[in-house]
């Protein structure tokens, strides 16, 4: 089987005017689903995915051969049940696993590379809400994502006020802070100094800025663990070898590490995708959309918020995913909110961390029986 | 139940909007929510509790009350609850001024260092009284402002804060507080619960 046909794929006819003032039509969303609507169509659940994720949630990726990036939370009896709800997902626009990209061609046939529009979160999630139509679903139950997936949850919900019943946005923040948009700048110049982005006119996989990404990938890595994290798996422990070797090799696992994570992702990933999806998130300011007044994002829904962050998350930090928690209080909304203990860091969410696990089952379930 | 939820319980009607402040693991919360169709919210600061709440299916925000109920507009509850907490805040005073912002009117509870069995145990054994409702040792109590009902009567009046209902628990048996029998009650009672408004 190509990789066209194990990527189901939604054209949106509808045009779609973009934050950048541009119009889309007859563009592609890829998507796939876990488990199945039931008669009510009141059990879907839309997950939105991070910066490096994908559509393909839970199972093997059928184009990587891997486990999705949200194993452990999203299956058969898992925290998102599958046997129980219907999952959703799709690639964001601006992505390289189906949907409309930057390594898509435009009317001329020719790659647009960065003649693709640059997009926004929200740009995303109006993009993705073309997928309830196509479901035929009027109300989702939940949706919920960590990081950027995060960011679309509140963006969503913004946006579609009545449209999901619970909302569950897990280590975000509204608003990119500037080390947040620091890091961000270094991977872009790390892709943008590879002399083979060529202003990102590459056009085949053996000539493409495989390095510069590589690099993006492993600074933006680091960020997703805690110091903690880092020193008990690794420490200073050598990478076969006894001793140091006094020259620039991979002398200690953690560099051996992080190489690995910087090769496997360029095989993944594409260089230009990365520029405009670390841009949207960038971008990202729901204050700024509300003249600076968070509270008025929420304003028109009545859904129930249960936001979840990490003890040693400090990319997205406690007290970041707390402004969320404020600004919905201090309009009467339906909020819960818990912080996890883990050593785990940002990447906490994808891993298996049982407390965060248990929290986001219960409320689901819990929830659910009250429908 | 313990008694202590069934008279606070009583104190609210049904269709309310309540927030339980130190709400543990949600057993009030989710009797007034089973019974009274209150529209409940917890606040509590221990994670393994919260963790209790979210399995029962409540809202509650993992939080510290000295710094998180700013965070709650004006008026924007029917009742406060508090239940046997006040005395641990680092200052109580400052709770309570928040509590009665944040509700229309507030439920407080607190553990009587009045009560005889406690001035029995200091008065004879000359250590630190433990007993039913004050269960920790010296060293290990979360108790850092002790007050008696008499003295909680007081310092609400003297900050004019009005009071609905006093109500002195002991075992199983309520009874109303008054002024005039303020002193029996500081006694024989060894909680005191009070429906107070600003």
């Amino acid at each position: 089987m190509n990789t066209e046909k194990k990527i189901k794929t939604l054209i949106v006819k509808k045009p779609l005017k973009l934050d950048c003032g541009k119009t889309i039509k007859d563009f592609p969303i890829a998507y796939e689903t876990y488990g199945s609507l039931n008669s009510k169509k009141d059990n879907a659940i839309l997950v939105f995915h991070a910066l490096t994720g994908d559509q393909f949630v839970t199972g093997i990726n059928p184009i990587t051969n891997k486990e999705g990036w949200w194993s452990y939370a999203v299956g058969p009896d898992k925290a998102i049940d599958t046997k129980k709800y219907f999952v959703i997902c799709s690639n964001v626009i601006g992505g390289c696993m189906g949907s409309y990209g930057p390594s898509h061609k435009n009317s001329d046939q020719k790659i647009f590379g960065t003649n693709f529009p640059v997009i926004t979160i929200n740009d995303m999630v109006n993009a993705q809400y073309n997928l309830l139509d196509h479901f035929g679903i009027d109300k989702l139950f939940s949706i919920t994502g960590g990081s950027m997936g995060g960011m679309q949850v509140l963006q969503f919900i913004s946006n579609f006020p009545d449209k999901s019943k619970t909302v569950i946005p897990i280590a975000t923040t509204s608003s990119h802070s500037a080390q947040n948009i620091a890091f961000n700048e270094l991977g872009r110049q790390a892709i943008t100094a590879d002399s083979n982005w060529k202003d990102g006119n590459y056009t085949s996989k053996e000539t493409n800025p495989g390095k510069g990404l590589a690099v993006a990938r492993m600074a933006a890595h680091i960020t997703y663990l805690s110091k903690k994290g880092l020193q008990e798996k690794f420490g200073r422990k050598l990478q076969e070898r006894e001793d140091l070797k006094f020259g620039f090799d991979a002398d200690f696992q953690i560099e051996s590490y992080l190489r690995y994570q910087g090769s496997v992702f360029v095989d993944r990933f594409d260089a230009n995708s990365y520029l405009y999806i670390t841009r949207a998130m960038d971008y990202f300011d729901l204050a700024k959309q509300f003249n600076g007044n968070l509270s008025e994002a929420f304003t028109n829904t009545k859904a129930k918020f249960f936001i979840i962050s990490f003890t040693s998350d400090w990319l997205y930090p406690t007290q970041e995913n707390k402004d969320i928690v404020i600004a919905l209080n201090s309009i009467g909304a339906d909020v819960g909110f818990v912080e996890i203990v883990s050593d785990k860091g940002h990447d906490s969410f994808l891993l298996d961390v049982p407390d965060f696990l248990n929290a986001l089952k219960n409320f689901l379930d819990k929830s659910y029986e009250e429908n | 139940m313990k008694n202590e939820f069934r008279v606070i319980a009583d104190l609210i009607e049904k269709d309310k909007k309540v927030l339980d402040v130190g709400c543990a693991d949600g057993t009030l919360m989710k009797f007034l929510k089973q019974n009274k169709n209150i529209n409940i919210r917890g606040l509590e600061i221990s994670k393994e509790k919260v963790q209790e709440c979210i399995a029962k299916g409540l809202t509650v925000i993992e939080g510290n009350a000295e710094k998180d109920l700013k965070q709650f507009p004006d008026k924007s509850f029917d009742y406060v609850v508090l239940s046997q907490t006040l005395q641990a805040f680092l200052n109580p005073e400052l709770v309570l001024d928040e509590l009665l912002r944040v509700g229309k009117k507030a439920i407080v509870t607190i553990p009587n260092f009045g009560y005889w069995k406690v001035r029995f145990h200091l008065l004879f054994k000359g250590t630190m009284p433990i007993t039913k409702t004050l269960p920790d040792e010296w060293y290990n109590t979360p108790n850092l402002h002790m007050c008696t009902i008499k003295d909680f009567f007081h310092f609400v009046k003297s900050k004019d804060i009005k009071i609905f209902k006093s109500l002195a628990l002991n075992n199983l048996n309520t009874s109303i507080i008054s002024k005039g029998n303020l002193g029996v009650k500081n006694l024989f009672a060894d909680l005191g619960i009070f429906l107070i408004e600003k």
